[in-house]
């Protein structure tokens, strides 16, 4: 097994997270079939159109394989990435992963226009960091198996489980790059 | 506006951009459209009354569609819904994002309200974006906040040349400028009519500010992978999918392709066994006065 970590490149913002690793020295590869996962250490499922991934996930032999890879290695799942990585999701269109037990709700907040960025609470570090949320889905039963690492308004808005991390907003459009970088140190130590 | 108020708003808008890369935009005229365009894959819809190449044959002017059919769109999807407004018509842009679809479109497929003048975007909340057919007009457009350019090609024709040269001419252009030294940039800057800050962005950076996806004439998954190969990061297709003979089967072959652009073993299985593509236009048939790229400036 190699270094890499692998971005999953079905659809959506692969690109950004690639720079997001190598700005902080990790070496990462693109994933489009199963067969580029065993060298892969971690995976990142960024944000994209959940409906998108997850047809093309189930169409290309990937929807197992990404179960499986999780199951011995770290995830971290942006946004589309945190709906699919559910064990439920309120829209049928969506088939879940069921990597992290909580229920994800696509879309709460409506268009475009109820995007927004916001200062939300860090568990690891003092500062507040400035979040991206784009047509942003919501933690919902969330486990007590799960640990909520990032809070908006007391609001759950990122969650560990294990070494995965699931995220409702986007670390890879801030130039702030402290959620990789602690996703790095969990998954090293 | 405060400026870091400004920048999270901008940011906002081209992180929408972002999430649509490596996906299809398509063109739908209702909700039936929408669903098969959805239930195939596509990470967004065109809502449309009419798909350019019925534009093409009806003639008129084309305007903005009816906002009762993109919000039966709306209501259908959960996939952003983008819609079009005339080149500088400023009150159909309000009246969208009013209706608050996700992305605007101001684009030359319909008719101009505004021969001088394109929309001053950065005053909109929601996200723009516009066609180019080159460098210099696709920094102007960004000047004007657009979030988003798509290579123009040629719309409703269901023929690639145009839109491989608009990527071509921008991919070419764009490789010229990191050449250059500080000094030549003004130059260029005027020379290209372009703001100087968005020059000295693509010289030292290699790519436009904004996602880049290209339209206008995409009709096959080859097509799709072609100009994903030249460096498209997601495709439009009009025409293309519902003026062919089995919709949902193409639109899903597109999607993959999108996708799998650079897989040709992909490329062949989803190529194999489609029904027929759209007709399609020879570029030379098509008189002067009725080429859409044309449109704008």
């Amino acid at each position: 097994m190699t270094d890499h970590i692998g971005v999953l490149a079905l659809q959506g913002a692969y690109q950004k997270h690639v720079k997001c690793l190598d700005a902080l020295g990790a070496e990462s590869r693109l994933v489009t079939r199963s067969d580029e996962l065993p060298a892969c250490s971690a995976l990142i499922i960024p944000g994209g159109e959940s409906t998108t991934m997850s047809l093309l996930m189930q169409e290309y032999s990937l929807f197992e394989p990404l179960k499986a890879f999780a199951e011995t290695r770290p995830v971290m799942a942006i946004c589309a990435g945190m709906i699919l990585m559910a064990d439920e999701i309120d829209d049928a269109r969506v088939r879940p992963l069921g990597i992290i037990p909580y229920r994800a709700l696509r879309n709460v907040y409506g268009s475009q226009l109820n995007s927004f960025t916001a200062d939300i609470e860090l568990c690891f570090d003092e500062e507040a960091y400035r979040a991206h949320f784009i047509r942003a889905p919501r933690f919902d039963q969330l486990s007590d198996d799960a640990t909520i690492v990032a809070t908006k308004d007391k609001d759950a808005v990122m969650v560990s489980y294990g070494r995965h991390l699931a995220l409702s907003f986007h670390p890879e459009l801030s130039d702030d790059a402290r959620i990789h970088e602690y996703w790095l140190q969990q998954i090293i130590n | 506006m405060s400026s870091s108020k400004h920048e999270d708003l901008f940011t906002l808008k081209v992180g929408l951009a972002e999430m649509l890369k490596g996906g299809v935009i398509m063109d739908v005229t209702n909700a039936e459209q929408a669903k098969i365009a959805e239930d195939a894959g596509a990470c967004a819809v065109m809502a449309l009354e009419r798909i350019p190449s019925d534009i093409r044959r009806d003639g008129g002017v084309a305007r903005m569609s009816d906002p009762a059919m993109i919000q039966a769109i709306k209501e259908t999807v959960s996939i952003p819904v983008m819609a079009k407004c005339r080149i500088g018509h400023i009150a159909e842009a309000q009246i969208l994002q009013a209706l608050e679809v996700d992305f605007i479109d101001e684009s030359e497929v319909l008719t101009p309200a505004d021969e001088l003048n394109h929309i001053y975007k950065q005053d909109f909340k929601v996200p723009f974006v516009c066609g180019a057919t080159d460098l210099g007009e696709a920094l102007r457009r960004i000047g004007e906040g657009a979030a988003m350019i798509r290579t123009k090609g040629e719309a409703g024709s269901g023929n690639i040349v145009e839109a491989v040269r608009h990527m071509r001419a921008l991919r070419d252009e764009i490789a010229h400028l990191t050449t250059l030294g500080k000094e030549q940039l003004m130059r260029v800057a005027k020379d290209m009519g372009a703001p100087y800050e968005l020059v000295c962005y693509v010289a030292e950076h290699g790519e436009l500010p904004v996602p880049n996806f290209s339209a206008g004439g995409i009709a096959t998954p080859a097509d799709a992978a072609l100009v994903r190969q030249l460096g498209a990061q997601s495709v439009f297709v009009g025409s293309g999918i519902f003026m062919s003979e089995d919709p949902a089967a193409r639109a899903q072959a597109v999607v993959k392709a999108t996708t799998h652009f650079d897989d040709p073993a992909v490329l062949l299985d989803v190529s194999t066994g489609l029904r027929s593509a759209m007709k399609g236009l020879e570029i030379a048939e098509i008189p002067d006065n009725e080429r859409l790229a044309v449109r704008g400036w």
